[in-house]
């Protein structure tokens, strides 16, 4: 039976080293044939041009990732955090049960849903209020990803906070500190390393969203900025994917972007895992 | 008694249907020590923690009858939680620091009364951990964790954070038990030395400990206030069969 449980084990650990494997061999060629400078730090993408030479810069990719992972975290980090203080903390335990629940319901609705209800309502509203042509837009794109990744950031932010002993926040309050005051004082520094990972984690999903984001960005490979159209690096793949030519550069450079997705992700789950340890060692750091 | 810093009236707690506190009337005079003691679950904590209103912090706490601290009645509706909670300072059974620097530890609650000057803070964390005795194992490392000093200085240094407030009463819940016997004196030595400038009041399981250092002790059983007098007085001649039967050691 161990042999049973040994071989489950192994099959996923050889998925990943697969993938990784998979990814390097397929991604390195188009990096080694567009030169490593020229295709991140490169701002044209037109993989397909024929009366010029095509040109296989991902820098407006990288960028928008970067832009729009950065707005999901700037909107939703704040509200995630207040959330969970509130869950925690705060509230009477019937409406955070509520509360909880609802947040629950957030984290299992499939991502293409997001997108729908971002393409049918948060585009137009975005188009009559900025007057735009279309509402297709790298904030639209954020307005979404913040949403998203709010249940990570809640449970997550939730559970450091749920683990500060009792005993700091009974010394704030014998001191006539208010509890808000002594949440955000004490509370709050004493589960900072669980806080810091559950914005990693937040990082972490928004960067590696696609289908929402593909029905809401307008999927243009425009400098990013903030009322345009505009392509993120996993879109780019899901849109280009399906008519890049077999054997082609731009399919190539597909996979090339893939990989650099996936370095992305390994960087924030290394930070995450490093961040995790340092809050086990009872929340200091 | 003229003037008593705390006096209850018919003073009640109830935690649900559990009747924690009955009636208790009690009145601590202006500086010294009063150490409460009695076996565990007579409610000598629980009526440590109704003068400074911690009790506040657990659901379904029912209070009857009155607290006054200095004249006012603490229960009265309107009461500053706060405002009391500074006056009245806390220091508890287990040291608990806050994970932050010690100097950080001990402008905690200046701070958050508002004083930002830099010269006024440092002022006040040197004058606290002085008169907390740890000023000089702690000079040099002010900006260290306050987690990585040993369980009796951190004791101590929750008693300066307590004083850094300027409080005028200070509540010591069992303030020794989790510690060694030297810091345990240490502290006892603090104690008398703050006693001249506050009124102390300190739940005890050491009955050694409340005939050393207090001035006047209480004893609790059941919620109830069975004795409370000079500590001299009730230590040598009880005047309640149950005192005397406690601090004989027949029961407890």
């Amino acid at each position: 039976m161990h042999a049973v449980f040994l071989v489950c084990g192994l099959i996923a650990v050889a998925f990943v080293l697969l993938i990784t494997v998979y990814l390097i061999a397929s991604g390195l060629p188009a990096i080694m044939q567009v030169g490593l400078g020229n295709f991140l730090f490169g701002a044209v993408w037109e993989p397909t041009a024929t009366t010029r030479e095509p040109s296989f810069g991902i820098l407006p990719f990288l960028l928008t990732s970067i832009y729009g992972t950065a707005g999901a975290v700037v909107l939703g980090v704040p509200l995630g955090f207040f959330t969970a203080v509130f869950l925690a903390k705060a509230a009477p335990p019937k409406l955070a049960a509520v509360v909880r629940g609802a947040v629950e319901l957030l984290a299992g609705i499939p991502s293409v849903v997001y997108g729908l209800v971002g393409m049918l309502v948060l585009v137009p509203l975005l188009r009559e209020a900025f007057r735009l042509p279309a509402g297709d837009s790298l904030l639209a794109a954020m307005l979404v990803l913040a949403v998203m990744i709010l249940p990570s950031i809640i449970s997550v932010a939730e559970t450091a906070l749920r683990a500060v002993p009792r005993e700091y926040e009974e010394a704030s309050l014998a001191l006539g500190a208010t509890e808000i005051e002594t949440y955000f004082r004490v509370t709050a520094p004493a589960a900072k390393s669980g806080i810091a990972a559950a914005v990693v984690l937040g990082v972490g999903r928004a960067i590696g969203e696609a289908m929402a984001v593909l029905m809401v960005a307008g999927n243009v490979a425009n400098m990013p900025s903030l009322l345009t159209s505009v392509k993120f690096l996993t879109t780019a793949i899901a849109s280009e994917m399906s008519y890049a030519a077999v054997g082609s550069l731009q399919r190539q450079a597909l996979f090339s972007i893939g990989l650099v997705l996936f370095l992305f992700i390994m960087l924030i789950n290394a930070l995450l895992n490093l961040l995790l340890k340092r809050g086990g060692k009872g929340g200091r750091g | 008694m003229n003037n008593p810093v705390i006096e209850t009236k018919k003073l009640s707690l109830f935690y649900g249907a559990h009747q924690a506190l009955k009636a208790v009337c009690m009145a601590v005079p202006e500086r010294g020590i009063t150490s409460l003691i009695g076996p565990s679950g007579c409610g000598k904590s629980t009526f440590l923690r109704t003068i400074d209103r911690m009790n506040d912090l657990v659901p379904g706490v029912r209070v009857e009858g009155e607290l006054h601290y200095r004249g006012e009645n603490v229960y009265a509706a309107g009461t500053d939680v706060t405002e009391l909670r500074r006056q009245i300072g806390m220091v508890f059974q287990r040291p608990n620091p806050f994970p932050m620097s010690i100097y950080d530890n001990v402008a905690y609650g200046p701070r958050t009364h508002g004083i930002r000057s830099r010269v006024q803070l440092d002022a006040i964390v040197e004058e606290s951990l002085q008169k907390a005795a740890i000023w000089d194992e702690v000079k040099d490392r002010l900006k260290a964790p306050a987690l990585g000093l040993s369980g009796g200085q951190q004791q101590r240094l929750c008693i300066a954070r307590a004083l850094a407030v300027k409080p005028d009463v200070l509540l010591m819940d069992e303030a020794t038990s989790a510690l060694d016997p030297i810091s345990t004196s240490k502290i006892e030595e603090l104690v008398t030395e703050l006693k001249k400038d506050y009124t102390i009041i300190m739940v005890t399981h050491n009955m050694q400990q409340a005939a050393r250092i207090s001035d006047q002790t209480a004893f609790f059983l059941l919620g109830e206030l069975v004795e409370f007098g000079e500590t001299e007085a009730i230590f040598s001649m009880p005047r309640d069969k149950r005192t005397e039967d406690y601090i004989t050691g027949r029961f407890g």
